[in-house]
């Protein structure tokens, strides 16, 4: 194909892409080291019958040429980055003097917004995805034995936890493990703690969040790995039950080496998706207990006064984020594309 | 060769058996005690004198005279004009799937054909854009929409989610394109059609099974998101998951949960529908990234 032909076919879609994914990254970039002006402010004395007070007014048009001037803002270089909110230098270098042990210092530092969401995304990614890997290659296992009308079932009901929105997903659990939910009063009961409720503590507010996180995401796992073990060589399945393998061996030396391609693929988009983890957070409620990197920035977008740099700060440190977490991905990839040739 | 199910031994039938239905319990279940208990009022859904209320509605009888009561429906859709915000769905998720679908067949065929190195940049490129958090794009837009007064509209909200959309359309349509052989455009192109005639002589009447499938995706995509709308639209405007959110923030706290409840469940109606007859091609759509990458 010429150029030029893939160029008009590839126009309207590298348009979007342009406007909407790439100017977006530079206008955040920009915002991070550019602050609104303050308003220019006028201080003037008033003197009346009794006495006189200085009184201070905002000078409109100095304000607004100023903003016409410089329309970017007051450069603040790493200003915002480094403030309380986000980067903490200044924090963390007290915490580490002052704290005698590397746990001290951590307790220190997740008292920090920034570091407690980045401790929370982390942990949900890195707990939810291995578990519902397993889980859901379990499930592919299991269904894969029974009867064909029953798969198909059963594909049907495992399909509805991951289709529905995020946010209804997240209600519908967080409605039943309310205290005063079925599972709520089941697991109180359980407990034999009558006044247990799940949405109080920090520590069980994440494990909730983390089982809504494989509950939603395991349906993915379950039919890739479904479709997966529809491939499996039969004849390296034969030969190996001749050779005497037992079940659990012919999983674990057939089964799953064929299925290694796809639960990389399966991690791969787990991680992608769970670190952006922000609508159970929403549904659960539970802003109090955990932030995630994209709720702390939703916090600063939907608050009464919109804090846009903070925010544009904020996703500057989660783009980053990203880029480390998929950079053994595009390694990888680059050195196939060297080396294969492609 | 015989089935290898009947050589299985009975202790691990009855294993298999429990454990698949314990995940049909642990997916399914949840869904259908919300829709019952969405025709509760709101002192049986949230029992705290006996659970079994929530099964047999003992405080909606004494309500409303029956086990079943359509107040929470009834309070979201005429008394919170839930309908409108339907509506609003409806509307952005046809215009998502149709301009994405559009310009996405345009852009993963050429990406297809082209043959040229460059392809592999732009789709690592489209792979990175789909890792990105779709709320740190939205932080850069806000600033842009206020100045320039575009804020809180529906084409908005449906040309963010269109250009949100494109690196997943990309990868998929792609792929798909790729198990289309190419002699067909090169045949057409032989017999003297431009590029874009072969494309849309030969490829397109055969490219609707792809195209469905990715468009059942971009469906999803719109139809689910809440970052963006919840966002970029007024309160006029917002489509049905942004108004969920919005009636915990509101009604919530006036003890009309049932509002929030039957809205869900009015939301997740379609969807079910939907799986219902689109199976097949979800379930394909799902692997075919997989077994591709």
């Amino acid at each position: 194909m010429r150029h030029s032909t893939f160029f008009w076919f590839f126009a309207p879609t590298a348009a979007a892409m342009l406007l909407f994914i790439f100017f977006p990254i530079v206008s955040i970039v920009t915002q991070s080291i550019f602050v609104p002006h303050e308003a220019v402010l006028i201080e003037s004395e008033n003197c009346g019958p009794f006495g006189c007070k200085i009184e201070t007014t905002v000078d409109q048009s100095a304000t607004e040429q100023l903003r016409r001037e410089k329309p970017l803002g007051r450069f603040a270089g790493t200003e915002i980055y480094t403030d309380r909110n986000h980067l903490a230098f200044g924090e963390v270098g007290e915490a580490w003097r002052a704290s005698e042990s590397l746990g001290a210092f951590f307790s220190e530092l997740v008292d920090l917004p920034f570091y407690r969401a980045m401790a929370f995304t982390l942990t949900y990614t890195f707990v939810c995805t291995p578990f519902l890997i397993m889980l859901g290659f379990a499930v592919a296992v299991a269904v894969n034995s029974l009867h064909a009308r029953l798969k198909g079932l059963m594909i049907f009901f495992s399909l509805l936890p991951m289709i529905v929105p995020p946010l209804i997903g997240a209600l519908v659990l967080f409605w039943m493990i309310d205290s005063r939910g079925v599972l709520g009063q089941l697991i109180s009961f359980l407990a034999a703690d009558p006044g247990l409720s799940l949405k109080a503590s920090t520590p069980l507010v994440w494990i909730s969040l983390i089982v809504y996180g494989i509950w939603s995401s395991a349906p993915f796992a379950f039919v890739v790995f479904y479709a997966g073990l529809q491939t499996v060589p039969q004849d390296t399945l034969e030969s190996a039950q001749i050779d005497g393998a037992t079940r659990w061996q012919q999983i674990r030396y057939v089964v799953i080496p064929h299925l290694a391609p796809l639960m990389t693929f399966v991690a791969l988009i787990q991680l992608m998706d769970n670190f952006r983890v922000l609508e159970p957070i929403i549904g659960f409620q539970a802003e109090a207990h955990a932030q995630s990197l994209s709720s702390f920035i939703l916090t600063d977008l939907s608050g009464e006064t919109q804090q846009l740099s903070s925010a544009a700060t904020t996703s500057v440190l989660t783009i980053i984020g990203v880029a480390i977490l998929l950079s053994p991905v595009l390694v990888r990839t680059w050195r196939d594309f060297r080396g294969g040739g492609h | 060769m015989s089935n290898p199910i009947d050589r299985r031994p009975l202790g691990l039938k009855i294993g298999l058996w429990i454990f698949v239905g314990l995940w049909f319990l642990i997916a399914a279940f949840p869904f259908f005690w919300t829709v019952w208990g969405s025709f509760k009022v709101e002192l049986d859904f949230f029992s705290i004198a006996d659970w079994t209320n929530a099964i047999f509605g003992r405080n909606t009888e004494d309500a409303y005279g029956r086990p079943f009561a359509g107040a929470g429906y009834n309070g979201a859709f005429v008394q919170e004009a839930f309908w409108q915000n339907a509506i609003n769905t409806t509307i952005v998720c046809v215009c998502v799937v149709t301009i994405s679908l559009t310009i996405g067949t345009l852009g993963g065929y050429a990406l297809s054909r082209s043959g040229r190195k460059y392809v592999f940049w732009l789709l690592i490129t489209a792979l990175m854009f789909r890792a990105l958090p779709q709320v740190t794009l939205v932080s850069g837009y806000l600033p842009v929409f206020f100045d320039w007064n575009v804020w809180g509209y529906l084409p908005t909200a449906i040309i963010v989610l269109v250009a949100i959309n494109q690196p997943f359309t990309l990868w998929m349509l792609h792929s798909f394109f790729e198990s289309i052989p190419k002699d067909l455009d090169e045949a057409a192109k032989v017999d003297g059609c431009t590029q874009f005639q072969a494309f849309r002589h030969v490829i397109i009447p055969v490219m609707w099974p792809g195209v469905i499938t990715t468009g059942l995706f971009s469906f999803l995509l719109a139809y689910n998101d809440f970052i963006v709308t919840s966002l970029i639209l007024n309160e006029g405007n917002r489509t049905m998951v942004p108004q969920i959110a919005a009636f915990l923030g509101t009604t919530y706290t006036e003890g009309n949960v049932m509002f929030a409840v039957a809205a869900v469940v009015s939301a997740t109606v379609p969807l079910f529908i939907l799986v219902m007859f689109f199976q097949r091609q979800i379930v394909s759509g799902l692997t075919a990234g997989a077994v591709k990458g």
